[in-house]
């Protein structure tokens, strides 16, 4: 039976099918719903890790164990379950293991931009590659087969037009994995990482990508040649090798389904094949670089085609037709000129706990650290109330390290943004740095009682596994409390001057502090009622008293716009237009009616 | 050509929250079960919290890119004027354009910045003639009792240009997609979409 499956959805799948028992996962997009989909399998045990790293060595443990299992991230989530993925590089595992990285060429969603096919080289560890949704399914059931034959951890490298995108996929039955459970300590030499075994594991590694790219010569059904017309001849992976079929379908093709280690045998013949090869890849030169180090002339590679952004058919028209038909590119006929047109940033949704809490910040002048999060729209004006940005946890630090050097100067000017879920991730370690070392800094935790950007999935905050089972929930008061932060408050975000207060009072204090902000879940968390704590439907601009000020369109509410129309509010004053809110969009927070300085803004009826 | 011409270039936009996802996966669902290869590509996270979406959507004979090429596109559904607009240039000159009559006003606009394009119906028009349909899906949907289903109006709209498909498989595909208690809402919807076209 053929279904429609998004990428991600059929890798869920295909685990299923593979006989996966264990599966963990931080959410980031573009990777997110495969964990959510896994956990629809009553089969498998999966969780919502603390974060990356954790999700890998809770899926290591059970691999150990002798079961099947899956650890899921995006790019950036690699990074920080690096340490123990090199090192799961040399103890191999019992169960299967796979670890799916997504990465997101342009940033659609994402901090930075990595290819994260450099992870399969550094860590020693073969990578597959897939392009649609039935090889999403097909790859993450043969990795698991790699897995423990070559007794390795895997990696599947989807992107986000791999892990978002829907195509039909065959389904299959499950199958369980033949590998006995079970934990014997005769395992010590081959588990232990100590220097006297992870030597002698060191050569057992090398040895193993030798193996492995034999592997892919001679029995990887997914490396594949297809000679077409002779003369150019294309090396290609995943989505790449898709555009490139589609713009240039008659040529011949070199399709690699493993990234690494490579089928030199295969690329050897197809050199011999065709005349000219063109190595299309996105972001980094790997392939290319890899396949010029074996000697070979690579004709046409990233010196037409860019290495920054993501590649669609378009660009690789664009790249290569003059190389390949010999004609220059005519782009289409402009008829409006994009950059006439206003653009359409995302904004935090009208009724947002984070709107008032920024404008607050704006207010009383502070330069914020933020973190990971919809919180970071807080940086598009005209809010503009965020100064720093890296990456999960990095606010917490980052505020504390800018006041050893501004010393007392700094006191009452700086302040460290993040939510819930990025707390748990990875912002307690720098809090306890913070303490420890006597550092001043005020944390502020937006608790909306959700992982909220990627999508509502529950943390260890939440009170919710991911299978929606009641479960135990941190206290972020008592977490920062035993951490030694001897002055924390909870703030209600709504109540802008009572949390102008609050903040205010910490920031200027010599020591460090936590403001947790309370009754301020996210808008799209149906479980927690956010509109319930609402007194009103919605609110009304009174055009009778407004002055055209502009003050409530300075919280960027996507509820509020500017009429222009030149006139009189009823006492006489003249005014240039009026604020306007629109009723299928105002969900009656009551933060502009704390801007309005002029009570211009009532209560009104659906 | 790109595709020997037997795979048709679909290419939705619209406003996070207008329901573009889910009248994509209603063609989706239409086309595999009409017996074509389909692919769709859309972009999710940061970018749904109200900016700009699209989605990509193709079916033939068989489908290589998930992503359409600019300048192939053969139908542009579009869910809000201004980003029809941004997406003008893609489509091919006997493309066809079908819109719905709505303005959800970006930041600039709502801050008084910039103002929003005026004349885009009357640009579409000129440049495709008779192969633009432009259609009140909000008003119809607010007289269903829930403006949320202009999306299927549009997909109603959208359906009359594929006669060999009939309208009990778009039925079945929306059924198929949306939970009981939304059935009878979105079927009105998708007819009084039908009607438009």
């Amino acid at each position: 039976m053929k279904k429609i499956m998004q990428g991600n959805e059929a890798i869920a799948r295909g685990a299923w099918e593979a006989g996966v028992v264990v599966g963990c996962a931080y959410p980031g997009t573009p990777s997110s719903e495969i964990m959510a989909e896994l956990s629809g399998y009553r089969e498998i045990y999966t969780e919502w890790s603390p974060n990356e790293k954790i999700a890998i060595e809770v899926a290591h443990g059970a691999s150990l164990a002798g079961g099947r299992a899956i650890a899921c991230m995006k790019h950036v989530g690699l990074n920080v379950a690096a340490d123990p993925f090199m090192t799961i590089s040399y103890t191999g595992v019992k169960g299967g293991l796979v670890v799916v990285v997504a990465d997101d060429p342009s940033q659609h969603s994402s901090q930075n931009e990595q290819d994260s096919r450099n992870w399969t080289r550094f860590g020693k560890v073969p990578m597959l590659e897939p392009g649609d949704s039935e090889e999403c399914k097909e790859f993450t059931k043969i990795a698991f087969d790699i897995s423990e034959r070559f007794d390795t951890p895997v990696l599947l490298r989807t992107e986000t037009r791999v892990s978002h995108c829907d195509s039909p996929v065959e389904l299959g039955e499950r199958k369980e994995s033949d590998i006995k459970r079970g934990l014997d300590q005769k395992d010590t030499p081959r588990y232990v990482m100590v220097p006297m075994y992870s030597r002698i594991k060191r050569v057992a590694v090398e040895k193993r990508t030798d193996e492995l790219a034999a592997y892919a010569d001679t029995e990887f059904p997914y490396n594949v040649m297809e000679i077409n017309d002779p003369s150019i001849g294309f090396i290609s992976s995943g989505v790449s090798y898709l555009y490139t079929k589609d713009v240039f379908p008659g040529c011949s093709f070199l399709k690699l389904g493993m990234v690494w280690p490579l089928p030199k045998k295969m690329i050897a013949e197809f050199f011999k094949k065709v005349k000219k090869v063109i190595v299309v890849e996105e972001l980094d030169p790997f392939f290319e670089t890899e396949i010029r180090a074996m000697g070979y002339k690579v004709w046409h590679g990233k010196d037409l085609i860019p290495s920054i952004g993501e590649l669609t058919p378009t660009i690789v028209r664009q790249s290569l037709m003059k190389a390949v038909e010999g004609k220059a590119y005519k782009p289409p006929k402009v008829f409006i000129k994009q950059e006439d047109l206003p653009r359409r940033p995302p904004n935090l949704c009208a009724g947002c706990s984070h709107r008032p809490l920024f404008y607050a910040l704006k207010k009383l002048g502070l330069y914020v650290f933020g973190d990971i999060g919809c919180y970071a729209l807080a940086v598009a004006p005209p809010l503009s109330a965020l100064h720093a940005s890296t990456c999960m946890g990095a606010s917490v630090g980052g505020a504390y390290g800018a006041g050893k050097v501004l010393g007392k100067d700094g006191l009452g000017k700086i302040c460290a943004v993040l939510g819930d879920s990025t707390f748990l991730h990875s912002g307690i370690g720098p809090l306890m740095d913070t303490v420890y070392n006597k550092g001043y800094s005020t944390t502020i935790i937006l608790d909306n009682r959700i992982t909220a950007m990627t999508g509502q999935q529950e943390t260890a905050g939440t009170g919710y596994t991911i299978k929606g089972e009641p479960t135990s929930m941190v206290d972020y008061e008592e977490i920062a409390k035993a951490l030694g932060v001897k002055h924390v408050r909870k703030v209600d975000p709504y109540n802008i001057e009572e949390t102008m207060n609050a903040i205010r009072e910490e920031v200027n204090r010599d020591d460090a502090s936590v403001v947790i902000t309370v009754n301020s879940p996210c808008m799209l968390l149906r479980r927690a009622n956010p509109l319930g704590r609402f007194e009103h439907p919605l609110y009304v601009i009174d055009t009778d008293t407004c002055r055209g000020c502009k003050a409530c369109l300075e919280i960027n509410c996507p509820a509020i716009s500017w009429r222009e129309e030149e006139g009189t509010t009823k006492d006489n004053h003249k005014r240039k237009g009026t604020a306007f809110i629109n009723k299928d969009q105002c969900v009656g927070c009551r933060v502009c009616v704390q801007v309005c300085k002029f009570d211009a803004i009532v209560p009104g009826t659906k | 050509m790109t595709d020997n011409g037997t795979v048709t270039n679909i290419f939705l936009s619209g406003v996070g929250g207008q329901g573009t996802i889910l009248a994509s996966n209603i063609l989706a669902e239409v086309f595999l079960n009409a017996g074509y290869d389909v692919k769709k590509a859309e972009v999710h996270g940061m970018a749904q919290r109200g900016g700009d979406v699209t989605t990509h959507f193709r079916f033939g004979k068989k489908v290589y890119s998930p992503l359409i090429e600019s300048g192939n596109v053969d139908f542009l559904l579009s869910f809000e004027l201004l980003e029809a607009a941004r997406y003008i240039n893609w489509v091919k000159p006997e493309g066809k354009i079908i819109i719905n009559r709505q303005a959800i006003l970006p930041p600039a606009v709502s801050l008084g910045q910039t103002g929003y394009p005026g004349d885009i119906e009357e640009i579409f028009k000129k440049r495709f003639k008779d192969n633009v349909w432009i259609i009140n899906g909000q008003e119809l949907a607010r007289k269903l009792g829930n403006i949320q289903a202009a999306n299927v109006v549009l997909v109603g709209a959208f359906s009359r240009f594929f006669p060999t498909i009939g309208e009990d498989q778009w039925i079945d595909a929306i059924k198929a997609l949306l939970p009981i208690k939304l059935h009878e809402l979105n079927e009105k919807a998708f007819y009084e979409g039908r009607k438009t076209v």
